[in-house]
């Protein structure tokens, strides 16, 4: 599924990522993990495109394609999806229409039909109604006035509607209390299916014991220093990174 | 020293420009060196205003015209299409009066529709009695090449209220001026605007509210997108006069700035003399935010339709703010579609 491979990218004239190689295969759910400045953000920005971020040698593909080739709507297109660590509010622009807006380009994009109102309406309040979203809340502007967890609830219902093949989480569990936590990781658990992946950003465990991962991964000073299974969550938890950042 | 006077006396030194602070970035004695001659009357095909279909009457005034009277009775309400065209590359000026009588209720549905290069001037003369009311919407869609100044005197009765709302894409000049004085006693006002300007487009939306006595309300938003190598003008001032107190008056002006050629000039300004008032303004210029734009486009938005929903949605904080419901769609299509060319 996802496949990169000594990924360098810079920021501003910066190195950040250092040789990043990373393999996701189909169904699994990779967690990366790392010490502030490691380059996890910039991880997410470089897989989906955003302007700035300078890919200077390696590869990133999606089932053989190449990712870094196409502009950030086209990845979006072929299912990429990043859950932001801060999401964007978007003032005028009423969470619905976003929403749709954002589904019929993809569909666009893919050759398929357009979504019918109706249609699109049934869909978003049964997935609403999952995550505990007030209806009510999706005809206000995307994000504007709403809290922490309100944020990433919403950014959970857009990756539930569009149902991407690939998902991003970049610090989900960031500024969330243990109930919202526990209802954004059952809404992200609800997505896991065979064709799907997901790596999931994190600097804390806490996340992973909601989303249990396949392997885990650790990011230090720009490359993957360590992999392992879930245990290896547990260790740097318990010893935390310093290991990792000499060994970088 | 106006656009009127000169057009009257033919002597471009009667023009207002550079030396006159509030024309100074509308400066039409520097632009125009030979006023033209006066426009012959316009001929051929008018086609429809944009208004048409919503109003009772409609008032076509073509190339200038002696001055016009509408009136509303008492009690009355009129939905009325008022249609300034110009043709041609000539000079003219027309003057409309509108009289609300107590109690009336009207809509006024403005447009400025032209092509060619005619230097052209509007002059109204708008009044409520007590508790009339009126919605002005002004939809400015002229030529490239001309030259445009619309001047309204608004006079409110206490207990009247007007509301207003100009669209403009700009001519080589353009101009909408409202000056509206404001007696207190709960009336209300308020005065919105949006500028659209592309290519090398030039707008000006100019307010002057005097507020003249106590318990006066003043609500304003002005909103502008500016690109290529357009240029928007946006004046408001809020003079609170001694005396008036407990007058509530809030002004906001933003502007996006699209391209680095574009240019937006912008003077907010409040003059109080009176003790007891609540009076802010706010004002910004800026780009669209890209953060905002990368989230759309990570959503799989192309990167022009993601543009097109920021900036629609920008403006649209304004339009949502016509109380017409009809006019209120025609002018966020008209919008939508000069966001998306």
């Amino acid at each position: 599924m996802l496949s990169v491979q000594n990924l360098h990218a810079a920021v501003e004239g910066k190195e950040i990522l250092k040789g990043l190689s990373l393999e996701v295969p189909a169904g699994e759910v990779h967690a990366i993990m790392g010490p502030n400045g490691a380059g996890k953000s910039t991880l997410s920005y470089v897989l989906t495109g955003r302007e700035g971020y300078e890919v200077t040698e390696g590869s990133a593909t999606l089932d053989g394609e190449d990712l870094l080739a196409l502009e950030p709507n086209e990845r979006a297109a072929k299912g990429v999806f990043l859950s932001f660590q801060y999401p964007l509010e978007i003032p005028g622009v009423p969470a619905l229409t976003f929403i749709r807006t954002a589904l019929n380009a993809q569909r666009k994009a893919r050759g398929e039909p357009e979504v019918s109102a109706p249609e699109f309406l049934k869909l978003v309040r049964a997935k609403a109604a999952e995550l505990k979203i007030d209806f009510d809340m999706l005809k206000r502007a995307l994000n504007v006035g709403f809290s922490g967890g309100e944020k990433k609830r919403m950014e959970i219902l857009q990756m539930a509607v569009l149902s991407p093949r690939f998902l991003i989480l970049d610090e989900t569990d960031s500024g969330l209390d243990i109930d919202a936590l526990r209802t954004v990781a059952d809404g992200v658990n609800a997505l896991r299916a065979p064709d799907r992946g997901m790596l999931v950003i994190t600097h804390y465990q806490r996340l992973l014991d909601y989303i249990k991962p396949d392997r885990v991964h650790v990011l230090s000073a720009g490359r993957i220093v360590a992999s392992g299974g879930p245990e290896l969550a547990l260790e740097l938890e318990r010893e935390g990174y310093d290991k990792y950042a000499r060994a970088a | 020293m106006s656009l009127a006077l000169a057009l009257k006396t033919r002597d471009v030194s009667d023009l207002p420009g550079k030396r006159h602070e509030d024309w100074r970035w509308t400066d039409l004695r520097g632009l125009i060196r030979v006023l033209p001659e006066p426009s012959a009357p316009a001929s051929g095909d008018l086609r429809a205003g944009p208004f048409d279909a919503l109003a009772g009457r409609v008032l076509t005034i073509a190339n200038g015209r002696d001055e016009q009277v509408l009136s509303v009775g008492p009690g009355e309400t009129a939905a009325v299409a008022l249609r300034i065209v110009g043709r041609g590359d000539g000079a003219h000026a027309a003057g409309v009066r509108i009289d609300v009588a107590e109690g009336g209720r009207l809509t006024l549905l403005e447009s400025y529709e032209g092509e060619g290069g005619y230097v052209a001037q509007t002059s109204l003369a708008i009044q409520l009695a007590a508790g009339a009311s009126a919605e002005r919407i002004v939809l400015a869609e002229e030529g490239p090449d001309a030259v445009s100044v619309s001047h309204a005197e608004v006079r409110l009765a206490p207990g009247a209220s007007f509301a207003q709302t100009a669209l403009v894409s700009g001519a080589r000049r353009q101009r909408i001026e409202t000056r509206v004085a404001h007696p207190g006693g709960h009336a209300a006002l308020r005065l919105d605007g949006v500028y659209l300007l592309a290519d090398k487009r030039h707008a000006d939306l100019t307010t002057v509210v005097t507020h003249e006595g106590l318990d006066g309300a003043t609500e304003q938003l002005t909103k502008g997108v500016v690109r290529d190598q357009a240029r928007g003008v946006f004046q408001g001032r809020i003079v609170v006069a001694e005396g008036a107190d407990r007058t509530d008056a809030r002004m906001g002006h933003h502007a996006l700035i699209l391209s680095d050629r574009a240019e937006v000039d912008a003077k907010p300004e409040l003059e109080i003399y009176a003790d007891d008032v609540s009076c802010a303004h706010g004002n910004t210029v800026g780009a669209l935010d890209e953060d905002a734009l990368f989230y759309a486009r990570q959503r799989g938005m192309p990167e022009a339709d993601a543009r097109a929903l920021l900036t629609e949605a920008f403006i649209g904080e304004v339009i949502d703010r016509i109380a017409h419901e009809g006019a209120r769609e025609i002018v966020r299509a008209w919008a939508a579609e000069r966001l998306r060319a």
